[in-house]
């Protein structure tokens, strides 16, 4: 048996180098307050950068980019794809499900594979947690991994652009009292909020939902549970809704997406028991008139598009810190 | 076979509770005098002599539970290489469990499992059969055939019985035939497809869950109906403080009921899952620290009757994958005796209550003679050197599969010698 090939456990201190830089970027957990800081600096950066200085800065020329997405997500992946591209990289896009899987190629193989097609970074997106975890440890050494979600356990990026909205909106984060509302149970994104937000020593972070939604012992994750969507927006400075999953409105989770709408909704009124300058978020993709209505989403306090406009600039800067070192 | 002398060994016998120097006496297989120095029997003047001083002489282990795979999954494993790891790891006897591809439906499948251990000789296996054909939960299998055929007990394993009077019957025809049921209580409903325990940890990995209640639930459905059937059940692999609670009511009611764990489910809890680690993927998962002192409390109590090690042997790629996607099981085997001797060894059960966990109490369980040391009793025995410290590695695990989260403990008490019926089946090499 070659050694590497040892089935054993994943630790999560393979994403960090000695020194702290990153070799991969799998999750939140256990990252260095200063390092998440460090990623929304770089990601300021970028932001800020016009688009045609940025290509004249290509970070990553040279270097080959594969989003292995095991699972559909065409809104993440094209982020992915433009954050490697505005750094230099080529980007090949590969959509397994619909090959290599299918058959019976082991995940193994499949990675083998594509490392010998001289891949530098794989963005993974897989329905199973613990996948890019696994494929950060079996693959060869000089190839960096980016969770993009797997299964219900980790989407870090997704959080760190989320940080940085809050960051950019709000300064800093230790006065601030966070709501994460809605599906928690199943949500890879609620996971890397709360160790996103608990690292930031954010003042209080608060999970809202149902029984049925919010997976048990939570509380020791550092988060405050409410089962009562007004008791728990009370005074909030962010309000981050979460996507209810179509598949998930009716049956033994939820009686109804009427009634769900009716008690876990964010409405006008309900935005009322908010501090007065709270933002609202959501990850999208949204559904209107259930976890969030029109007049809030498009409304004054929503900041859902800068998200999406802040996520290219969160990727680029991972990514930039893991294959381009830490100078701009 | 010539008469054997074991002498001087420390003779630990749970069932007896003997813990003294003594020599032991071994005719055609048969352990027939236990005795000191003076002791002199006729027809053993030329017996073989083993010197046995300094060393402890215990019971063959007798492991309840052993997943091993062949025929119909000869890849993970097969009987030579796992009764070879048995006989060097002090076990004796091994308790063949049926699994959908290795399905013990008939008197053909057991007379084959024993037609290829013929051939080995290293460790006795005894086989439970299936209680539904193809443990498919649907149809009684033949159990009066299995019963007359040998089997020791029938159990449907962790298949899931069509409706709960499919398995009132099941257990209601077992009972005719005076055969155990082997229950693995688990309500598959509340399982829904976890693969780890429902806590603070799978909470943190966004891992699938099975709540604890998942196994108490079913639990106390099987106590309801060996109330109503009368039947003999033996509780495979308790996981849940809850279940401790209830097995320990049921024995104070007066119930026939034994149960019996995993010997790494005293070691480990849902934390050594907490780096995905696929080796510490189980059925039953590895739960709560708390349902771990509840398990080692019902061992110290008496609710719980033995311990087993669940021996899953696997090929590399089961366990090569996203945890979710890996097959559940430890290849336990030899760490059998070695974590049972450690539970002594850390005062959790005084020496000859943690071998009884693993000798008497089992053979008991399986109507076996086996399991103590006592005029009469097969001479399936171990000798064990106390104090060496070894360490359990990948490289010297004898097995075929080598998913073990043991690798690199380290333990006191070494096996020296393993005799099943007088033969000597395994034996140390000497340090030079």
């Amino acid at each position: 048996m070659h050694p590497h090939l040892k089935p054993g456990p994943l630790p999560l201190s393979m994403q960090l180098a000695p020194d702290n830089q990153l070799n991969h970027f799998l999750t939140v957990e256990g990252l260095p307050h200063q390092l998440l800081h460090d990623i929304m600096d770089r990601a300021e950066q970028f932001v800020t950068l016009p688009a045609k200085q940025q290509k004249k800065a290509p970070l990553l020329r040279g270097k080959t980019v594969m989003n292995l997405f095991f699972e559909n997500s065409t809104r993440t992946r094209v982020t992915f794809e433009i954050a490697a591209q505005r750094l230099g990289a080529d980007v090949i896009n590969l959509d397994i499900r619909t090959s290599s899987t299918a058959k019976g190629e082991t995940l193994l193989d499949t990675v083998r594979n594509l490392e010998a097609m001289n891949a530098d970074m794989f963005v993974v997106r897989h329905e199973h947690a613990g996948t890019a975890q696994f494929i950060a440890r079996y693959a060869a050494p000089h190839i960096s991994v980016l969770n993009a979600g797997d299964g219900r356990h980790a989407h870090p990026t997704q959080a760190m652009l989320d940080m940085f909205t809050i960051r950019q909106k709000k300064g800093a984060f230790e006065p601030l009292k966070v709501a994460i509302v809605g599906d928690v149970l199943h949500s890879r994104v609620a996971r890397s909020q709360i160790h996103a937000l608990t690292t930031l020593l954010t003042g209080e972070v608060r999970v809202i939902g149902p029984k049925t939604l919010i997976p048990a012992n939570i509380e020791r994750m550092g988060v405050k549970v409410f089962h009562d969507m007004d008791e728990g927006l009370r005074d909030t400075d962010v309000v981050i809704m979460l996507r209810l999953q179509r598949e998930r409105m009716a049956g033994a989770l939820l009686p109804s997406e009427r009634e769900f709408a009716k008690l876990y909704g964010l409405n006008e009124q309900r935005l009322e028991l908010t501090k007065p300058d709270a933002i609202v978020m959501h990850p999208g993709p949204i559904n209107r008139g259930v976890e969030i209505d029109t007049e809030v989403a498009d409304g004054v306090r929503s900041v859902i598009l800068e998200q999406v406009t802040n996520g290219i600039a969160v990727r680029m800067a991972v990514m930039a810190m893991i294959m381009g070192g830490s100078a701009a | 076979m010539k008469n054997l002398i074991i002498q001087q060994a420390r003779v630990l016998d749970p069932h007896s509770r003997t813990d003294q120097i003594a020599n032991v006496y071994i005719q055609d297989g048969i352990i027939v005098a236990i005795g000191g120095q003076s002791t002199t029997l006729e027809n053993f003047h030329d017996a073989e002599k083993v010197n046995a001083s300094g060393l402890w002489l215990m019971p063959g282990a007798i492991d309840l539970a052993a997943w091993l795979r062949e025929p119909g999954l000869d890849h993970k494993a097969t009987l030579a290489s796992e009764t070879r790891a048995a006989a060097a790891s002090g076990v004796t006897t091994l308790c063949y469990q049926p699994e959908p591809a290795t399905s013990i439906d008939n008197s053909a499948a057991v007379n084959l499992i024993r037609k290829i251990n013929q051939g080995l000789q290293l460790a006795k296996i005894e086989v439970i059969g299936n209680m539904t054909f193809k443990l498919e939960g649907k149809r009684l299998c033949n159990i009066g055939g299995l019963r007359r055929v040998g089997c020791v007990g029938v159990t449907n394993a962790w298949q899931p019985f069509e409706s709960l009077n499919i398995m009132r019957r099941a257990m209601e025809y077992a009972s005719t035939h005076d055969l155990t049921v082997f229950m693995y209580p688990l309500e598959h409903g509340l399982a829904a497809g976890g693969v780890m325990h429902e806590g603070e940890v799978s909470t943190r990995l966004g891992l699938p869950a099975i709540p604890a209640a998942a196994e108490t639930v079913a639990v106390a459905q099987i106590i309801a109906l060996m109330e109503l059937t009368g039947s003999r059940v033996h509780f495979c692999r308790l996981s849940a403080a809850g279940s401790v609670r209830l097995i320990r009511q049921a024995k104070r009611d007066g119930l026939a009921v034994t149960a019996d764990v995993a010997a790494h489910q005293l070691y480990l809890t849902e934390r050594n899952v907490l780096d995905f680690d696929p080796l510490c993927h189980v059925r039953p998962p590895l739960r709560a620290q708390a349902d771990r002192d509840a398990l080692l409390q019902g061992l110290s109590d008496g609710s719980i009757d033995a311990i087993c090690s669940d021996h899953q042997p696997h090929e590399l790629d089961a366990k090569l994958a996203p945890f979710q996607q890996t097959e559940p099981g430890i290849s336990a085997l030899e760490t059998l005796v070695p974590l049972t001797l450690r539970l002594a060894e850390e005062g959790v059960l005084p020496l000859l209550q943690a071998l009884r966990k693993i000798t008497f109490n089992p053979a008991r369980i399986i109507g076996s003679p086996a399991g103590c040391i006592a005029i009469g009793a097969p001479a399936d025995l171990v000798l064990l050197k106390p104090d060496v410290l070894w360490d359990f590695t990948l490289e010297t695990m004898l097995s075929q599969g080598k998913n073990t989260p043991f690798a690199g403990w380290s333990f006191h008490g070494q096996v020296q010698r393993t005799f099943l019926a007088g033969h000597t089946v395994y034996q140390a090499q000497e340090a030079h």
